[in-house]
């Protein structure tokens, strides 16, 4: 009959259906290849520094060096589109090193390009990395004033 | 004349034909376990073309003129264009056909947009509207990409219950004509909700809908499951296909064997890594054109359900929270 119920389970009964069914991520497969990945990252970083130094640059100019460095590696790597390839297996291991926010600020730029260089490319430049910088700059405002309160009472 | 059954479903008696029909699809879905079936298969996804919405478009214009080619239509031989897709105010449908200057009914249906078409167009072809109505749509994965999940050079990571959107299009030409495959009686899918809020688990979402769609269609047309040779989902993908058979096997039927998913036909999911399976208003319009059409022409299906199924939500109502509403519409597709 017309407004008949066909398909008689609760939601709740339905989530555990389709719970069964849904396949979670291997992270034991996942977790070593990021720390791998994100580990070979870093070394690279620490290489990037070595040289810095070896070529006669201060400790900061060298670790500015290279984070310069490695963002333009990133960047050249999701230009040519074989980031997210790397990306695919490392997962939190190419996220968190500062060539994630690199790729996560180019791809957006590259994506968007064909709504023009102002509605596109610059508009949604930060529509991924905007939310790490507003909470970033929010979280180091809300400890600066902590610290102000701790040293206001001689800390 | 098309005569409602009962609660959604249509019985049509007007020998409605799917006198021809076309697929346009992507390389990697050329690359696929159906690959050979389609009739155009592009080199890349972008077709040339300056942007990917443009390529999806062209797909869809492909497959029309596929379509008519192979039934030696000429453009004007079409009454009625019922085409719809998935991306924001239907646009791949509109610039795919906007060349065609055909009376055009833009439909939205998510990834079941294929079945709505088709019965509308089916529907108008027994009411002997006009004499051929098309009903088309595609999809395309960059588009799709862009509008809901995240840059293509983004380096994301798909969970494993994410199903991959589906380059590719599908075109069928209905008309009142002694030729198989014939559109018997379409069952309207019904807006369904779970529950699930998950957007990366469309399938879990979908699975609910295709089962009262289905289960309706039994028992408004009064048959069952063994009087159909197959039973073809959309999209369900792998969660979703297994959450369709554990919902049946609660009614104590057993649809393995009898049952296939177009979003797990479509793709060799361990070699192409796509997850859950495929996606899109362009999987089941792709399959449904390339491999399930033709086998019951050449008379290898007699009787078959193919029921596409859509999630009806946004970018917008899964950022604010909203629950998936799914919901499958139905063909029952036979070569008598």
């Amino acid at each position: 009959m017309k407004g008949d119920v066909i398909l008689n389970v609760s939601k709740k009964e339905y989530e555990s259906i389709y719970q069964k069914h849904s396949g979670k991520s291997k992270l034991y497969i996942t977790i070593p290849k990021a720390f791998a990945i994100g580990g070979f990252i870093c070394c690279i970083g620490e290489f990037f520094t070595n040289m810095y130094l070896y070529m006669g640059f201060d400790a900061e100019k060298a670790a500015a060096y290279t984070s310069i460095t490695l963002v333009l590696l990133s960047a050249l790597f999701t230009g040519f589109g074989l980031y997210e390839r790397i990306a695919k297996h490392a997962g939190a291991g190419t996220l968190v090193p500062i060539t994630g926010f690199a790729n996560a600020v180019v791809s957006p730029a590259l994506e968007f390009h064909t709504e023009g260089l102002v509605l596109g490319t610059a508009a949604k430049m930060f529509v991924i990395a905007g939310p790490v910088i507003v909470y970033g700059i929010f979280s180091a405002f809300v400890y600066g004033i902590v610290l102000v309160i701790i040293k206001a009472f001689g800390g | 004349m098309a005569r409602l059954l009962c609660d959604g479903t249509v019985e049509l008696n007007g020998g409605v034909s799917v006198y021809s029909y076309g697929s346009a699809v992507g390389k990697m879905e050329g690359d696929g376990p159906l690959g050979a079936c389609f009739d155009y298969i592009a080199k890349g996804a972008e077709l040339g073309k300056e942007t990917w919405e443009q390529a999806e478009s062209t797909f869809q214009q492909y497959a029309f003129e596929i379509a008519l080619k192979k039934g030696s239509f000429i453009k004007d031989d079409i009454s009625f264009i019922f085409a719809g897709d998935l991306l924001n105010q239907c646009t791949g449908s509109a610039y795919g056909l906007r060349d065609t200057s055909l009376p055009f009914f833009g439909v939205y249906g998510a990834c079941s947009t294929m079945a709505e078409s088709l019965s509308l167009a089916s529907l108008f072809a027994d009411m002997r509207l006009g004499e051929y109505s098309a009903a088309i749509t595609s999809s395309h994965f960059c588009s799709a990409e862009r509008q809901f999940r995240f840059p293509i050079n983004y380096g994301g990571v798909r969970t494993p219950t994410a199903q991959w959107t589906a380059t590719a299009s599908g075109c069928c030409i209905v008309g009142a004509a002694d030729k198989p495959p014939f559109v018997k009686s379409f069952t309207t899918g019904k807006i369904t909700d779970m529950g699930v809020k998950d957007a990366n688990n469309m399938g879990a979402a979908m699975a609910g809908a295709a089962y009262d769609t289905i289960k309706r269609h039994f028992i408004n047309t009064k048959t069952t499951l063994a009087d159909y040779d197959a039973v073809f989902t959309g999209d369900l993908g792998q969660v979703g296909s297994d959450t369709l058979k554990e919902l049946f096997e609660r009614d104590n039927i057993s649809i393995e064997g009898k049952h296939e998913d177009c979003g797990l036909m479509l793709y060799d999911r361990e070699k192409q890594d796509v997850h859950a399976g495929g996606s899109g208003c362009g999987c089941s319009a792709s399959v449904l054109c390339g491999h399930i059409l033709p086998m019951i022409e050449k008379g290898e299906l007699h009787r078959v359900l193919f029921a596409a199924t859509g999630a009806l939500m946004s970018t917008t109502s899964v950022q604010q929270g909203e629950s998936i509403p799914g919901i499958s519409h139905l063909l029952e597709l036979s070569d008598n």
